[in-house]
């Protein structure tokens, strides 16, 4: 069986640019497959190709195994980067709009509240904050119900709380099934939402896997950071570096540098373990970084 | 084509307009201020000056009635016309000293006070009397101030609002439903046809109760010659907003198409006794043949027979401009 979203040796030029510069990859049906990278890496050519907004310079697209057409359409649920909505019709009106375009559609109710739009359905579009634009947006991808829902940065912008409540609303999303494409340049976004994710830059990927396995390929060690004010002078054996009033140990056996740190009877009161981050990640891979 | 996108996306553009409360203000109080301004300012007896026309200007005797100061004297070529002009009052008297006539209006005081000085100065003169309501500037006005209303409400109301949303990605969403190009124009073109329409109307009835309008021919045929412009001037719109992204150079060039239009086409100011090679030009602009068939229609109380050179121009402008605009229409 053909794979749900099948992407072969995709290129697209600007003008000599070459913002995706043949890139391969598959997406399985019911996965959120993440392209993460920097700004200007080519996640959002790449989105709009697999959306069929915008038309390859060459390669191949194929939606269980047929190239994009009627039927994608009908069955895609898109959300861009930015989008105006048409002034002076309400929440409610935008979406019966939105309805009547498709064969297939969620009721109204179910969408308001799924998608939890029911105290400002009568406001003008105009006048919503910027975590009820993007709510309203997701409905308007969701609205035919689709079965594959394509997610363009969609919390950029938005303050932490909006992008918390967002992220729940996509986790629900997953627990239906659908498949999601997710383009974001949070890490942290990636980490909690994508199945799969591949890294961008320069229009090329520069590394593809589920987050853990990516993490544990890249990085044997976790770290541990101490307030420089409690670390001895000088500690043999431990590979570690000062950053500030922090110090941080790389450990790839935790257990041993505890036993170690207790040894040179070093307080660990203010102890700390962190994981490391895809930001890491991105910048052991480029030596850039991500948000800049 | 689905009927149902097609409605959708006309819907909810009508509540745009009709929600609009500043742009609607403006759709409507324009034209009626243009209207009741130039009502007010053109009442009234006219200048003091008379004017008379004569026929065979040079070929003749200078009479004693032509030294006669603050009458202006304008010479005639067809004599036929000249009479319709006495009857519309917009020519106080008109003498043709070879046959020794002279026409004047019944109900003008100005040809009592002419027949007067005329008889006072010259002996001969035969009496021709003729019989007609005069047309008020406005009567003529009429026609051009809705047509040009027309025009800048299907210019920028089509053109500048498609390449508003292709700028901003309304167009783009859009492109991403099952939407087709096609049913996206025809629903933007059928919305503002319908809102031309109706607010023309309204303008009109609100003027014409206080203004009472010279109007001898058919409403349904002056409202065919208003939906035919008003399609074409809409066609012009999408041509120009086919693939441009930039506000600012839609515009532009809306205005450069629209201002020559307004004083090219007859709006303010009849052509007769311009530059030839102007009056030419107007006939290629969709706008001198709305304005010219609705006047036709309106003060000559012509049938849409007589008017067939102008809605056949019409309709054969609105086809280019669409073929045209079809071809190079761009989502983005």
């Amino acid at each position: 069986m053909s794979p749900f979203l099948q992407v072969d040796n995709l290129t697209r030029h600007y003008q000599g640019v070459k913002a995706v510069d043949g890139i391969s990859f598959a997406i399985e049906r019911g996965r959120c497959f993440g392209l993460l990278g920097p700004n200007g890496a080519g996640k959002t050519t790449t989105v709009e190709m697999l959306e069929g907004i915008n038309e390859p310079t060459s390669g191949t697209i194929l939606y269980q195994g047929r190239p994009l057409g009627r039927r994608f359409r009908d069955e895609a649920g898109i959300m861009f980067q930015t989008t105006a909505l048409q002034d002076y019709i309400t929440v409610h009106e935008t979406l019966k709009m939105f309805q009547q375009m498709y064969p297939r559609t969620i009721p109204l109710p179910d969408l308001i509240e799924s998608c939890s739009l029911g105290d400002f359905l009568d406001r003008d579009t105009r006048k919503l904050s910027g975590g009820q634009r993007q709510r309203l947006l997701l409905a308007i991808a969701l609205v035919n119900d689709p079965e594959v829902i394509f997610l363009d940065e969609p919390t950029t912008g938005l303050d932490p709380q909006a992008r918390r409540n967002f992220w729940e609303l996509v986790q629900r999303i997953k627990q239906q099934g659908k498949s999601i494409v997710l383009t974001t340049h949070y890490m942290e976004e990636a980490y909690r939402l994508c199945d799969d994710i591949i890294i961008m830059d320069h229009g090329q990927i520069i590394a593809q896997g589920t987050p853990d396995a990516l993490l544990a390929k890249h990085f044997a060690e976790v770290v541990l950071q101490l307030p420089a004010a409690d670390f001895p002078a000088s500690c043999p054996e431990l590979e570690m570096q000062v950053s500030g009033d922090l110090v941080e140990i790389l450990s790839s056996d935790l257990n041993h540098t505890i036993r170690r740190l207790i040894e040179l009877k070093v307080s660990l009161a203010g102890l700390r373990i962190r994981q490391h981050t895809l930001e890491d990640l991105f910048l052991a891979l480029t030596g850039r970084e991500l948000r800049t | 084509m689905s009927f149902r996108r097609f409605l959708a996306i006309m819907q909810a553009r009508n509540k745009e307009f009709w929600r609009d409360r500043a742009a609607l203000a403006w759709n409507f109080i324009f034209p009626i201020m243009v209207i009741g301004g130039f009502a007010v300012a053109f009442s009234g007896d006219g200048p003091d000056l008379y004017k008379v026309g004569i026929t065979d200007a040079e070929e003749h005797q200078k009479l004693h009635f032509e030294t006669i100061r603050y009458i202006q004297f304008i010479p005639v070529s067809d004599l036929s016309d000249a009479i319709v002009k006495v009857e519309r009052h917009q020519l106080d008297m008109l003498i043709s000293p070879s046959t020794r006539q002279f026409w004047i209006n019944k109900s003008s005081p100005a040809g009592y006070l002419l027949e007067r000085l005329l008889n006072g100065s010259d002996e001969g003169f035969r009496r021709e009397a003729v019989e007609g309501e005069g047309i008020r500037y406005v009567d003529w006005l009429i026609s051009g101030i809705l047509a040009m209303n027309l025009m800048f409400s299907a210019l920028f109301g089509v053109g500048f609002v498609i390449v508003r949303y292709r700028k901003n990605g309304m167009l783009k969403r859009i492109k991403a439903t099952p939407v087709t190009a096609f049913e996206f124009i025809t629903a933007q073109v059928a919305s503002r046809l319908w809102l031309l329409l109706s607010v023309s109307a309204l303008v009109f009835l609100c003027t014409d109760l206080v203004l009472d309008f010279r109007m001898y021919g058919s409403y349904l045929d002056l409202l065919i010659v208003f939906a035919l412009g008003a399609i074409c001037l809409i066609s012009l719109g999408l041509l120009i907003a086919a693939r441009l992204a930039s506000e600012e150079l839609a515009g532009g060039l809306l205005n450069a198409i629209s201002w020559p239009m307004m004083f090219l086409s007859g709006v303010w100011f009849s052509l007769e006794g311009v530059n030839p090679w102007l009056v030419k030009l107007a006939q290629i602009l969709p706008l001198t043949h709305v304005i010219d068939g609705a006047r036709a229609i309106m003060i000559d109380g012509a049938g849409l027979m007589e008017i067939m050179p102008n809605l056949m121009a019409l309709v054969a402008m609105t086809a280019v401009f669409l073929i045209i605009a079809a071809r190079t229409f761009r989502w983005e």
